[in-house]
């Protein structure tokens, strides 16, 4: 009974995590993307600390608290006072075909639950259902890479598919052990500041953060 | 010795991190890497007189086929140390770096040293999938030194298109630890690359091929395998020379290494030949694609980023095909092949100094403008295309009779990709080494000693093959069978 309860909590984050992950795909404002972002990584912590207590794994709360800091609050802000910085938080995207951006994201959720199939079989874990909705959101953020052509909304995708990655861990296994979380996490710091850098970077020489400014290395005639 | 061998970099980009752009800048970083290289000497003496080792509880693994690439990522981080003093004193002169970024430069140069020989050493799947990003976060900002909007688009790509490759990878070793975690339990253990290999025939076949696919992907972005390969030639021509020639020479062999020690695990476990026929056609389209795409090259260090697509094609199509001869080349081939291509790059850099561009039309009269570039250049290349007698020919000998032996029907593929490639590039270099001096020549003083040093190297492994190398290597193709 209680493990029932706590896999239909943990289904109904999966829920809407994707269901963020959806958000993000089609949100034209740069706040509002922001606080998708936001939101998915608070799903994805309560997520990880739910996991946790039934699973009575104490490194998830680690994993959840680090999930919690860095995604919910550190990395949105930076983005946030980025935005007012470079002061493009006014800016709207235009995206090209949004029913069609949908139907290949559906698509790509199928494709998870299909390709994840013979893994749940052999999984037994309370968690085994939503491994898919983990490789769906990292494929999700990729497709947001590909469609979108703005600097920190590709960046939104980048972290994005990093919150599908920790999801999918945590669903397959209970999580990575504490010192690869630890490690990724360093990682995922360093690439912030590395952004960062880069967005002024960009906002400088080119005068816009519009990736398709970026044409000029291409091949020889 | 191992901590000795990690902690130097690391110590030294904390030192040159506050030493900032003084004058002995450089000389501190040479010093860093030399007694890095005497390190991992020692290393590799320790290995081949005990065999092999386990350090720090279980943390690091230094085995056959691990030693050698840490002692060449040590030599030739050397080696480039000794050629950027020069190198990159001269940029400054040209004003097109200041202080902030040498200091800069320097520290991260150490910083992605140390990445990559984490990656080499560490026994722990996850650990070298954090070093593998590591040692590309540490790059980008190298790759983006000058400023200029081709360079920031170079990196901009490389950071994106390998951040999105290696999140694969993460995805693949997510799977593995899934697989791992039903035998070994529970912990950091089950990530451990020795406890894997023991159990691998445990592990689950379906969950091992299906983590081989993102593993590929993941690794494959970072070895420049086609049709991942599109950052390659940007991040390889737009950053500083020093850089490319560790990029080119070192970083897609440590990439190599991770993909190498992933198919172990899934052979291992499924049996059959499916990771290898993947690596096998993955490595044939880079080698015919790379080949060419380098006909198209008008940018001199673009073109022999290309050329590392093709030769990493090579080296991927060895191990996928497996066997003693094939996998024997394919370990000999990373060698040789980063030794020279290093070199070549050292050459490039001085050429591209000399004529203030790396415009290969403008590049002209190098035999006459300075003999040591110009031979360097054309021995570089003579080399890399595998003619006789330097290392790379043995290597890619071993590799084709392999061929001929296990898959005759790809031999003429492979040989169209070694022809094409071989035609491309004598046709680029014949016309700048040769010839009067152009007026927008002007003379420097060079880096002789990194040339040198490595042609002899690559020269002298494809006469003679020493014979602990050869019990390295033969140690190695047992590990890896």
């Amino acid at each position: 009974m209680h493990l029932n309860i706590a896999a239909q909590i943990n289904s109904f984050l999966a829920a809407l995590i994707l269901l963020t992950a959806f958000g993000m795909l089609v949100q034209r404002r740069m706040y509002g993307l922001i606080h998708l972002f936001a939101w998915q990584g608070l799903f994805l912590s309560i997520s990880t600390a739910v996991v946790g207590f039934v699973a009575g794994k104490q490194h998830l709360y680690i994993s959840s608290v680090l999930t919690l800091s860095l995604k919910v609050i550190l990395l949105p802000y930076i983005l946030h006072v980025l935005t007012q910085r470079l002061k493009i938080q006014r800016e709207v995207e235009t995206i090209v075909n949004v029913p069609l951006t949908m139907l290949i994201g559906i698509a790509l959720v199928i494709f998870s639950y299909h390709l994840m199939a013979p893994v749940r079989e052999l999984s037994t874990l309370v968690t085994r259902s939503t491994l898919a909705v983990g490789l769906a959101t990292v494929l999700i953020g990729l497709l947001m890479m590909i469609t979108r052509r703005h600097a920190v909304t590709q960046i939104i995708g980048f972290l994005a598919m990093e919150n599908g990655l920790f999801f999918a861990a945590t669903s397959a296994t209970y999580g990575m052990p504490l010192v690869v979380e630890l490690g990724v996490a360093l990682d995922i710091l360093i690439a912030a500041f590395i952004f960062g850098i880069f967005f002024f970077h960009i906002h400088t020489t080119f005068d816009s953060l519009d990736v398709d400014q970026m044409a000029r290395l291409k091949e020889g005639d | 010795m191992l901590l000795i061998l990690l902690g130097v970099p690391l110590i030294a980009a904390i030192v040159l991190a506050f030493v900032g752009d003084r004058r002995y800048a450089a000389e501190i970083n040479i010093l860093g890497s030399v007694a890095n290289f005497a390190a991992g000497l020692a290393l590799a003496l320790e290995v081949y007189y005990h065999g092999p080792m386990l350090a720090g509880r279980q943390f690091f693994f230094v085995d056959a086929f691990n030693v050698y690439l840490a002692v060449l990522t040590s030599f030739v981080s050397m080696t480039t140390a000794v050629f950027s003093r020069r190198y990159m004193r001269r940029e400054r002169e040209h004003g097109r770096i200041g202080a902030i970024r040498m200091r800069f430069y320097h520290a991260m140069f150490q910083v992605f040293i140390f990445a990559m020989l984490l990656c080499l050493l560490t026994n722990n799947v996850g650990i070298l999938w954090i070093a593998m990003e590591l040692a590309t976060l540490s790059t980008v900002l190298l790759v983006s030194l000058y400023r200029t909007p081709t360079a920031i688009e170079a990196a901009w790509k490389y950071f994106i298109l390998c951040g999105v490759g290696i999140a694969q990878a993460l995805f693949g070793t997510v799977l593995l630890y899934f697989a791992a975690e039903k035998v070994l339990g529970e912990g950091g253990d089950a990530l451990l690359w020795t406890n894997l290999s023991r159990v691998s025939g445990q592990l689950e076949p379906t969950v091992l091929s299906l983590a081989f696919v993102f593993l590929m992907v993941g690794y494959g972005t970072k070895v420049g395998l086609v049709p991942l390969h599109n950052w390659l030639p940007d991040a390889h021509s737009e950053g500083p020379t020093p850089i490319s020639a560790v990029l080119s020479g070192l970083l897609l062999n440590v990439a190599l290494y991770a993909l190498v020690r992933c198919k172990v695990l899934v052979d291992g476990s499924t049996g059959t030949h499916h990771a290898g026929n993947i690596m096998m056609g993955f490595g044939l389209l880079s080698i015919l694609v790379a080949a060419f795409s380098l006909l198209r090259q008008k940018d001199i260090k673009r073109m022999f980023s290309y050329s590392s697509i093709e030769h990493m094609g090579i080296a991927t199509f060895a191990f996928g095909l497996g066997g003693p001869i094939a996998t024997f080349g394919g370990l000999l081939h990373m060698l040789v092949h980063s030794l020279a291509k290093s070199s070549i790059f050292f050459t490039v850099g001085h050429a591209s100094q000399m004529h203030r561009t790396q415009d290969m039309d403008k590049i002209r009269g190098l035999f006459r403008g300075n003999p040591l570039v110009g031979w360097g250049m054309m021995l570089g290349v003579m080399a890399i295309v595998g003619m006789p007698p330097f290392g790379i020919f043995t290597s890619e000998f071993l590799i084709l009779t392999a061929t001929i032996k296990d898959a005759p029907l790809l031999t003429p593929f492979l040989l169209l990709g070694l022809a094409v490639a071989f035609a491309a590039l004598f046709k680029r270099v014949q016309p700048m080494v040769s010839g009067e001096v152009p007026p927008n020549q002007k003379p420097m003083t060079v880096a002789n000693l990194p040339v040198l040093l490595h042609m002899a190297l690559v020269l002298f492994l494809g006469v003679y093959m020493p014979d602990f190398l050869n019990q390295w290597f033969h140690t190695a193709v047992e590990l890896l069978k």
